[in-house]
């Protein structure tokens, strides 16, 4: 992780509503469960470094829902989630953002894309409380109707969706591949999208999309 | 009725194109000519729902949140056999969030025998789903368990257990063998034979045949059962209102679920409605509610409030459909120049509790020969249900008879792609092997096993056949209102395979507009009944009907702009926008000028499929020739690891009049990339000791990813038959043939030896080449 980022979490993700004394930081990970917050905190000892242990409180967090902000899309969105409760859901059940989609639910499939401070995530193994405070992209927040992002007029152009279910984490993972890899080839366009899972067999003309994509962006 | 003649294109273009004089009913439209001179059928027009795909708007059935909405989870069996002595839900009913809970009961009102591990036993509907998850672990169940039986082998034996010891109702899809299995003759697990299908019984005398030939091949193949895993799992939101069901499913067949469902609840077809506006991919899976839309009614119902149903990726696996496994014998017997004597074919396979494992009727089809037997067997087994998957039964079918034919050919002493040449009476076929042969390279293919170094490569080819069915229940409605809209609605839906988007295309060649200009409203059973997207069916059965539909609309149009215009109906011409005289182009009119003028706010025309041109019926439908396929595979084996990697693919197909080459071709990549898989990865791993798929997941079954894809040419040959007003036909089952096949040709081609049996993983490999 980089500090950038550990610094965000230190300094956004933990606010003051969450801050109670008298609890250790085992009675955190019981209260919340081993999240991958939880698990955070002990590689990085980030919470150790920037708030005393013994001042989070579980019941703040959960088992019921806590009411959190999130930014997604350049907005700032409120809604009550339980610590469980995976950003994919969060997106897709609390905020009605149903372009993201839960194929595998175990980080497999790579449909439930989506960018967290520019990087693609699986948003069912991210969970919602993990990501408050950090800047959200989902296939909504990408390009309308009226103003097509370059990768979705290339999708169109070459017919890089049948069924359409894998197409938003398709383009997600290509458009962030294309803004770090501007001019790349075809077996770089295959190394990207190797996570991407798709039924209808449109990978050949996922490929043509992101190579012509490249050109326009 | 009153007929009129018209001439149609008939033959392929640039090969024997010609014409066909035939007569049809006056309400037909005159013939379009070939593709090339049309302005937007035939054309790789973009998709309709393009756009809503691309921005993550276009709302599948997963997608449905309705206000008030519960979310339903299914409780499943944990063991494979098993009879229920009680079941205590009082606990998940007492769960804060749950809202209702419904035990599955048969229609004496016992607990239903368990017969798989994984079958659906009660549902619960919650506030949220994790409720629902968390109400299902508190169901209790008391089980007397039975010895049960995975192994499709075993379930043959006299002293397996027995799956079903009554007879199950009948064969829904799957086997495409012509007979209906009513399961009364099942000898243990063991049902059948099934010995003819459409193309009739048996023929000649098998002893004659084979002693006439001079060359045999006789082998058994064997293929896997293969899951369909369409991304958007099987599943519906029911919103059961007094007098009023909507039912958003994702779904193949709208009309069916909606027949499906008012019969189940003994309620008027007019009181349910089904809405599929996308469905992430089916494959042949989802014609039915299943268990899940009664389930989901069911709780709808006793809650009082929508319930979304949907199954998760492992619920997906287990208990909604697989291509059933086959072990599949076959004899095939020769003269010295070639010619087929004698074959004979016998097959057993398991569609788990269900039945549908037939090896089709390639065997029976593809090649003339005078004497032919056929004895197809379903095993049951204690697994999940199969269901149809993209030309059931012929893909394993295929599988055996192409390596067979190409065994002859090397027995012979002859070029396999040659000796189809001798033994194929197919035009369509004989065309697709010349030009595919030149795109591909045939000529470069080499002595099986003579690449020299680790890394081999080699080519093979494999052919397929698949009828021109039709469904002649297909209606579609067109109407065009004053001021301007167009529109066509039916209930038949767009599963991925550009529906939409090709009635668009029919719509606005007919009235001479932009294809953007029409609103294609379908997938909704409150528009008149179209077809399933089944069997390569929807194409040719909704869009003649589209068509006429136009035409009526176009006509009743043009009566009032002859006489505004003072000409003769039959001399307006409605092109690039426009009605003019073809007798005084003064005499002219925009369509939407017309269309202001209107005598009424509306008009409404419905049409439906009409019989095949020419007279072309069976009994049990149309099919008028057959939509033929060619493709080549090269392959490169490493014969260190065993691994095979496809490197090039060309698939030459024909699909009568091609609607829209993009999206053709689009289904052909598909075939193809889910026939490379089933070659080589995907495969239903079952504990025996358990009864448990064992990789029910998306990553432990092996899936095609982008690194596998191979480099994949196709080509659209236009096949014109003059059989309806589109001539136009599917092309979803015959891309899904001959891929595997080809493929294990290609193995068999790098390395000399033959494979047997797919997936054709690194461990098969290497054991043919006995390296292990």
């Amino acid at each position: 992780m980089d500090k950038d980022r550990q610094k965000k979490i230190s300094e956004q993700e933990i606010r003051p509503e969450h801050v109670k004394k008298g609890l250790s930081r085992r009675g955190f990970l019981r209260g919340a469960g081993l999240t991958t917050v939880g698990t955070v905190a002990l590689q990085t000892g980030v919470f150790g470094k920037s708030l005393p242990e013994e001042t989070l409180d579980a019941q703040s967090i959960g088992p019921d829902a806590a009411l959190i902000k999130l930014r997604i899309n350049g907005k700032t969105r409120s809604l009550a989630v339980e610590p469980r409760t995976t950003l994919a859901s969060a997106l897709r059940d609390h905020l009605q953002l149903t372009g993201t989609k839960i194929v595998c639910d175990r980080g497999a499939c790579s449909a439930c894309t989506v960018w967290v401070e520019g990087k693609p995530v699986n948003s069912c193994l991210t969970l919602a409380v993990e990501v408050v405070g950090q800047e959200i992209t989902t296939i909504e927040g990408l390009g309308s109707e009226d103003k097509l992002h370059p990768v979705q007029e290339a999708f169109i152009e070459h017919d890089a969706s049948q069924c359409g279910f894998c197409t938003p984490g398709m383009v997600m993972t290509a458009t962030h591949f294309l803004q770090n890899h501007p001019k790349p080839n075809l077996e770089e366009v295959k190394v990207a999208l190797r996570g991407n899972l798709c039924r209808c067999g449109t990978h050949p003309n996922v490929f043509k999309a992101t190579l012509a994509a490249a050109k326009k962006m | 009725m009153d007929t009129k003649k018209i001439k149609l294109p008939l033959g392929i273009p640039g090969y024997n194109l010609g014409e066909v004089e035939r007569e049809v009913p006056v309400t037909e439209p005159s013939a379009w000519p070939v593709n090339d001179k049309l302005k937007h059928v035939g054309k790789p027009v973009h998709r309709y729902d393009a756009i809503a795909k691309v921005t993550g708007k276009a709302k599948f059935t997963a997608d449905i949140q309705l206000p008030g909405m519960l979310y339903a989870k299914f409780f499943r069996s944990n063991t494979p056999h098993a009879t229920i002595r009680s079941m205590n839900i009082n606990k998940a009913e007492n769960l804060p969030g749950v809202y209702a809970v419904h035990i599955m009961k048969t229609d004496d009102g016992g607990y239903p025998e368990v017969k798989y591990a994984g079958q659906p036993l009660a549902g619960v509907a919650a506030s949220s789903l994790a409720n629902a998850e968390e109400a299902i672990k508190l169901i209790e169940v008391d089980y007397e368990y039975l010895d049960f039986v995975i192994d499709v082998e075993e379930a043959q034996k006299p002293e397996a257990p027995i799956v079903h010891k009554a007879a199950i109702e009948s064969q829904t899809d799957g086997g495409d063998v012509g007979v209906v299995h009513e399961g009364t003759n099942a000898q243990g697990n063991v049902v059948g034979p099934s010995t003819s299908s459409f193309y009739g019984g048996p023929r000649g005398d098998l002893n004659t045949g084979f002693k006439e030939a001079d060359v045999v091949v006789e082998r058994v193949y064997r293929t896997q059962v293969h899951t369909h895993v369409p991304l958007e799992t099987h599943g519906v939101v029911v919103d059961w209102k007094p007098g009023n069901m909507t039912v958003y499913a994702s779904s193949q067949n709208t009309a069916a679920m909606r027949d499906e469902m008012a019969e189940y609840f003994g309620i008027s077809k007019s009181e349910v409605r089904v809405i599929s506006e996308y469905t992430g991919g089916g494959f042949g899976a989802k014609h039915s509610v299943g268990v899940y839309g009664p389930m989901a009614a069911t709780l709808s119902k006793k809650a009082g409030r929508p319930v979304w149903l949907m199954l998760d990726r492992k619920e997906e696996h287990i208990s909604e459909g697989n291509r059933p496994n086959s072990i599949h014998y076959l004899k095939i017997g020769a003269k010295k120049d070639g010619k087929l004597t004698a074959i004979q074919q016998r097959s057993h396979g398991t569609a788990g509790v269900a039945l549908g494992a037939g090896v089709g009727r390639i065997a029976q089809a593809l090649y003339e020969c005078p004497n032919f037997a056929t004895e197809q067997y379903d095993v049951y087994t204690n697994g999940g249900p199969g269901a149809a998957w993209r030309a059931p039964g012929n893909v394993q079918g295929a599988y055996g008879v192409e390596q067979a034919i190409d065994e002859l050919a090397e027995k012979l002493g002859m070029d396999p792609l040659a000796y189809r040449d001798i033994i194929d009476k197919s035009e369509v076929r004989k065309i697709e092997r010349q030009r595919g042969a030149e795109k591909f390279g045939w000529s470069k293919r080499k002595a099986p096993g003579s690449d020299s170094g680790p890394i081999k490569k080699g080519m093979g080819m494999a052919q397929s056949t698949w009828p021109r069915f039709v469904t002649l229940d297909s209606t579609a409605e067109v109407r065009i209102m004053r001021g301007g809209a167009v529109e066509i609605r039916s209930s038949v839906q767009d599963i991925g395979t550009g529906t939409k988007t090709i009635l668009g295309q029919v719509v606005a060649e007919e009235f001479g507009i932009p294809v953007k200009d029409v609103t294609v409203l379908i997938g909704d059973t409150y528009f008149p009944t179209g077809p399933g997207s089944g069997g390569s069916v929807a194409t040719g059965s909704i869009t003649p009907a589209a068509r006429n539909a136009a035409y009526k609309v176009k006509m009743e149009l043009l009566e009032q702009v002859a006489t505004k215009l003072k000409s003769e109906t039959a001399d307006l011409v409605m092109e690039d926008g426009n009605i003019y005289d073809k007798t005084d182009n003064t005499k002219k009119v925009s369509f939407k000028e017309a269309l202001k003028g209107m005598r009424t706010s509306q008009i409404i025309a419905t049409a439906s499929r009409s019989d095949d041109y020419g007279g072309f019926k069976q009994p049990w439908g149309l099919a008028y020739g057959d939509l033929g396929s060619v493709q080549f595979a090269e392959v490169s084996v490493d014969t260190e690891t065993g691994f095979v990697k496809v490197d090039r693919i060309v698939a030459a197909h024909s699909c009568g009049r091609p609607l829209n080459t993009a999206h053709v071709a689009s289904q052909i990549n598909g075939g193809v990339i889910q026939g490379m898989a089933y070659a080589l990865y995907e495969y239903r791993v079952m504990d025996k000791q358990t009864g448990f798929m064992m990789n029910a997941n998306v990553d432990q079954y092996k899936l095609p990813y982008a690194m596998e894809i191979p480099e994949i040419e196709s080509l659209i040959i236009e096949d014109y038959s003059g059989t309806s007003s589109t001539d136009a036909y599917g092309i979803g089952e015959p891309a899904n043939i001959a891929t595997a096949v080809a493929i294990a040709n290609a193995v068999y081609n790098a390395i000399g030896v033959r494979i047997y049996e797919i997936p054709m993983t690194p461990d098969k490999i290497l054991k043919a080449l006995k390296k292990i």
